[in-house]
């Protein structure tokens, strides 16, 4: 067994360090994306509004967060508030407040994308039928936005997820992080522990993504 | 109307970016030790210099010295995980009181923080596989060179040898995992390093161990912290009066250098370099 660097998962507290560094990871995943979906519902329908003045926030928001890394959000949130205005916080905050600010933007889209895509005669029958507009939102229209939106938006969760390990490089100690620092404490005397740490890892995101890939690939199916 | 937004995007980046003023100013002695808690940056992958061993533990060289002045300064120890390419960033936006990340003085960096008196002193190392042995650093023109982003052996390299193709990598782990894997020829870091990794690495040797000047480490605060400069300093100059240094070194790097290095290679005591 002296060659298997898996052994060096069992050694002190590793495999449980491992298993707290998943948890942080799935609190800050958790955290961020049911933020993004709540404001991203807001984001949405501010997309969908026809003043040319929240459109243009709405432009700017969007072409921000897709032209600027979230590594540098990262930076800007967790130092380069403390420089500009003095304000301290910590690396798990500054971690949310980017996540939920580039989430809510990504799904924000998806939402403006849902919404624009149901056809306009949609809502002419509903009213024809005397529905009020309530009603309409509710049976109508509602359903079919949420079944265009539910694939795209657990897509988006996995590659949140998937991103936050970046977080390690604003001081946050998630699983990879802790993975890096387990590889790196038996570097010396066990080389080999990398490929099967880095395996560990690997699997643990895969437990957590790959049940929510399935449930998108099932609702696709079922509402295609 | 696309152009726009992009430019008024890049506007706001650059305004966050250079708005850096004087609010995130460190904190004096007094203000430390009324908080009754010191932050002290480390790295937590580099062994033997600062890692967090299977216990969940910080070990290492320079945790062994964050311990002792936190102790001497009456105050509890908060250690932040920091890496190579971002340990001024702690530092200038005031997240930690002090880098103890094995932080080589340089000029560039000395512009940004201030260092305090050195504790230990390296030179730049090259490590590579036995059967393809960088002896000189001439043979590495053209070939692929490893190294960590914000390290001595960037700038180094890119400003003595263009001709070298430099490999970078976020943290020493990849950067280890990568030569490991044959993703560059060689790689170079500090020759603490790169000795203490050839030792335990079979196949690899430090065909190069000193190389460009021999460089100082030394703890690093805020620029313009004088109070906790100071302090800092004494606390260097009066731990040489009990060799503790050198008893850092027993307990911390001994067991990894063995023979092969001499400690007064490396330790430097009460700031004094001979």
């Amino acid at each position: 067994m002296q060659d298997w660097g898996i052994t060096v998962l069992f050694r002190g507290r590793n495999l449980l360090r491992l298993l707290g560094g998943l948890g942080v990871t799935l609190e800050l995943s958790l955290i961020s994306i049911a933020l993004s979906i709540l404001l991203g519902m807001l984001v949405g329908a501010a997309m969908t509004l026809r003043h040319p003045l929240p459109r243009f926030l709405c432009r700017l928001y969007l072409e921000t967060i897709r032209i600027m890394p979230q590594l540098v959000l990262l930076f800007l949130c967790y130092f380069g508030l403390a420089k500009a205005f003095g304000l301290q916080i910590s690396g798990e905050m500054a971690s949310v407040i980017v996540f939920t600010f580039w989430g809510a933007g990504e799904m924000g889209d998806l939402v403006r994308g849902a919404l624009t895509s149901i056809p306009v005669h949609q809502s002419e029958s509903a009213a024809a039928l005397g529905l009020t507009r309530a009603q309409a939102f509710r049976y109508v229209l509602a359903p079919q936005i949420l079944r265009r939106l539910t694939p795209q938006a657990i897509n988006l969760a996995t590659r949140m997820v998937k991103t936050t390990s970046l977080v390690m490089l604003i001081g946050v100690i998630e699983v990879l992080k802790v993975g890096q620092q387990i590889i790196d404490a038996s570097r010396y005397d066990m080389p080999q522990a990398a490929i099967w740490i880095y395996g560990v890892v690997f699997f643990l995101y895969f437990i957590i993504c790959w049940p929510l890939s399935m449930l998108a690939r099932r609702l696709e199916r079922r509402w295609a | 109307m696309k152009r726009i937004v992009r430019l008024f995007a890049l506007v706001f980046v650059l305004i966050l970016v250079f708005a850096s003023g004087a609010l995130a100013e460190g904190r004096s002695v007094e203000e430390i030790q009324a908080s009754g808690e010191i932050t002290i940056g480390v790295f937590s992958d580099k062994k033997p210099f600062g890692y967090v061993d299977e216990n969940g533990e910080y070990q290492g060289y320079d945790v062994y010295l964050a311990r002792r002045l936190a102790e001497d300064l009456g105050v509890t120890l908060k250690l932040v995980s920091v890496d190579a390419p971002n340990r001024v960033e702690y530092l200038t936006s005031g997240k930690v009181d002090v880098i103890l990340a094995n932080f080589t003085v340089t000029n560039e960096r000395a512009e940004v923080v201030d260092f305090a008196l050195p504790y230990m002193k390296v030179a730049l190392g090259v490590v590579s596989p036995e059967d393809a042995l960088i002896t000189d650093v001439e043979q590495l023109k053209g070939k692929k060179l490893i190294v960590s982003k914000g390290t001595t052996a960037e700038t180094y390299f890119t400003e003595n040898y263009p001709d070298v193709e430099l490999v970078k990598f976020d943290s020493y782990t990849e950067a280890y995992n990568a030569l490991l894997d044959g993703r560059g020829d060689a790689l170079s870091t500090d020759n603490t390093e790169v000795l203490a990794w050839a030792i335990e690495n079979e196949g690899f040797a430090v065909g190069v161990e000193t190389l460009g000047s021999l460089d100082t480490i030394a703890p690093a605060v805020q620029k313009g912290n004088g109070s906790l400069l100071n302090w800092i300093n004494e606390e260097i100059v009066s731990l040489a009066d009990e060799r503790f240094f050198h008893a850092d070194y027993d307990a911390t790097l001994k067991d990894v250098y063995g023979d092969a290095v001499d400690p007064d290679s490396l330790v430097v005591e009460g700031g004094v370099v001979e």
